[in-house]
């Protein structure tokens, strides 16, 4: 009885307790900090969701286990360390029209170059091994491998300190409540991405040809549409959505290192199984998830901040194997 | 028999290490449905999945409108002009039915608009349920969905997996009226394990055994022949 409800209501069950556990955090801080690491666990969140929701698109759709997902990430806030650099004045102007210029110039760059990385990793690497998950690993591991040593070639091995738009410095005192400013741009640019992503995928004929695919990729070329063109897109734009996520959080966390994209990989496949397989809402729910999380316990006992994610995951494919979104394969 | 619209000649087929098909031949003819019927494990819908690209032909040709198509891929093949329903229906359930057609339509000009008017009034149930996610349909109105979407293109040729596994008999009934409504302007080749449902609408009929045709001819001679009916399709002479 009790499985049965948990198996038809599961969702609703892991949301509601993720929001109630949510205030639990409470208990041991005061509200300004509680908010603060709201704020900094949703900014997470959406960077989190900007990498899982490609990996999860390139997993449901093609059935693609791509650990060099990760280097996508790390190349994104590389190339947009680079465009930060070459127009450094319109970085350091006080100007919002100018320094958003610049921010908006980085994204479109790091989602060009990584893009055809991705096209490249695709058509050269992975293409070769659809169906063998195995064969997958591997390669897209010897691929990670590659494309960090190209980051240590092209940019150096050291680590570097990320240039951030003078007007995304700093923060708000809103009621004697710290708000840093860069995090709310952060939030918007994921709701943004976001919202274009659902628009894509529900409003127009290739959305619906990828959801199609993500449940039946066979049927979907039986119909005439030629999936492997449809692999090579998703792919590009999931390697671009890694690319805004690395750079996001290159801003957020004031650096960049070749190794980023592994850090974060780890993060990504949690989000990617708790939401599910190809659901870009399942990516954000698990996102924020994991975003939120990790936030508030990295206050209050940061050496577990990492295995309490791993718990969550493991909770939640106990309760829905599927996880929380499954894009109904 | 009439020019045929689709020739299938002495084509082998490995699923892994298993050799399904062993030279397979048959044609299906203008203005006919054609039946594949057999056992279960005969080679049925291998014939229909290797016709449509979905696996390799290891030997042999396939002709469809006099062009060789063996090991064509998929998608190239229906934008040929063939239309595939498999086994399992292929519905994406989490699409709605009208994103379902979407999908399905390879060119959103007037005539696939006056087509796809054509289906909803011959499936009424689509047009109903038009908005409703296509997982929530019951099974026959599922495979309604499938074959509406394999005709709303400009297709000459319609492969049928078994359409009638685990429909209630009158459901089979409106296919069998459906089918007789498609085969007034497309070609049919239907797999079919329902024996009802292959006399009812089959022009021609071709046994399979074993991943070989055994046995050929017009259905209307197969369906008097009651001991070949019951040496390869399992039918005994008492039924009907």
């Amino acid at each position: 009885m009790a499985g049965e409800i948990l198996k038809r209501k599961g969702r609703e069950i892991v949301i509601f307790s993720a929001l109630l556990l949510g205030l639990l955090p409470l208990a041991g801080m005061d509200i300004k900090t509680y908010l603060t690491l709201t704020i900094a666990g949703f900014a997470m969140g959406m960077m989190l969701f900007l990498v899982a929701s490609g990996l999860s698109l390139i997993f449901g759709l093609m059935d693609v286990i791509n650990f060099a997902h990760g280097v996508c990430f790390a190349w994104g806030a590389y190339v947009a360390f680079s465009v930060f650099r070459y127009f450094k004045k319109l970085v350091e102007a006080e100007s919002l029209f100018q320094n958003s210029l610049v921010f908006i110039i980085a994204i479109v760059a790091a989602i060009l170059v990584v893009g055809i990385v991705g096209i490249i990793v695709e058509r050269v690497l992975i293409r070769r091994v659809y169906g063998s998950h195995l064969f997958q690993i591997l390669i897209t591991f010897g691929g990670m491998v590659v494309l960090t040593e190209l980051i240590r070639i092209l940019w150096g091995p050291n680590d570097e300190v990320m240039p951030v738009p003078v007007t995304f410095r700093g923060n708000w005192d809103i009621f004697d409540i710290i708000v840093l400013k860069y995090p709310i741009i952060a939030i918007v640019l994921g709701l943004f991405v976001f919202g274009v992503i659902q628009i894509v995928l529900k409003k127009t004929k290739v959305g619906k040809i990828v959801r199609a695919g993500v449940e039946d990729p066979v049927m979907v070329q039986a119909m005439g549409h030629n999936i492997y063109l449809l692999f090579t897109a998703v792919f590009a734009v999931g390697a671009g959505l890694a690319a805004v996520g690395g750079m996001a959080m290159a801003v957020f966390n004031l650096q960049v290192y070749p190794g980023m994209g592994d850090a974060y990989l780890i993060f990504a496949f949690i989000v990617v199984i708790i939401g599910g397989l190809g659901s870009i809402t399942g990516s954000l729910v698990g996102a924020l998830i994991v975003g939120l999380s990790y936030n508030y316990v990295a206050f209050l006992l940061p050496p577990i901040a990492v295995g309490v994610n791993i718990l969550i995951m493991v909770v939640i494919l106990l309760i829905r194997p599927t996880g929380l979104f499954p894009a109904g394969k | 028999m009439d020019k045929a619209i689709l020739k299938v000649e002495g084509v082998n087929t490995y699923i892994g290490q298993h050799h399904i098909l062993q030279g397979v031949s048959f044609e299906a003819a203008a203005d006919h449905v054609t039946v594949l019927l057999g056992r279960n494990g005969a080679g049925k819908s291998t014939t229909l999945k290797t016709i449509m690209g979905l696996l390799p032909t290891s030997v042999g040709k396939i002709y469809y409108q006099g062009k060789e198509i063996q090991n064509r891929k998929p998608y190239e093949i229906a934008r040929m002009g063939i239309g595939f329903v498999p086994e399992h229906m292929g519905i994406f359930s989490s699409l709605t039915v009208e994103e379902n057609m979407q999908v399905a339509m390879l060119k959103e000009d007037s005539e696939t608009g006056k087509r796809l008017e054509m289906i909803l009034e011959m499936f009424e149930a689509l047009k109903k349920f038009w908005r409703m996610k296509a997982g929530n349909l019951s099974g026959g109105q599922k495979q309604m969905l499938a074959i509406a979407r394999a005709i709303v293109n400009d297709i000459s040729l319609l492969l049928i997996d078994e359409p009638t596994k685990g429909l209630a008999p009158i459901i089979v009934n409106a296919l069998i009226d459906v089918i007789h409504q498609i085969k007034q302007h497309t070609v049919i080749i239907l797999v079919e394990q329902n024996f009802y449902m292959a006399s009812s609408v089959g022009d021609a009929f071709y046994i399979l055994d074993d991943g070989i045709v055994v046995h050929s001819g017009k259905m209307a001679e197969l369906v008097e022949d009651k001991a070949l009916q019951g040496k390869y399709l399992g039918i005994s002479k008492t039924e009907g």
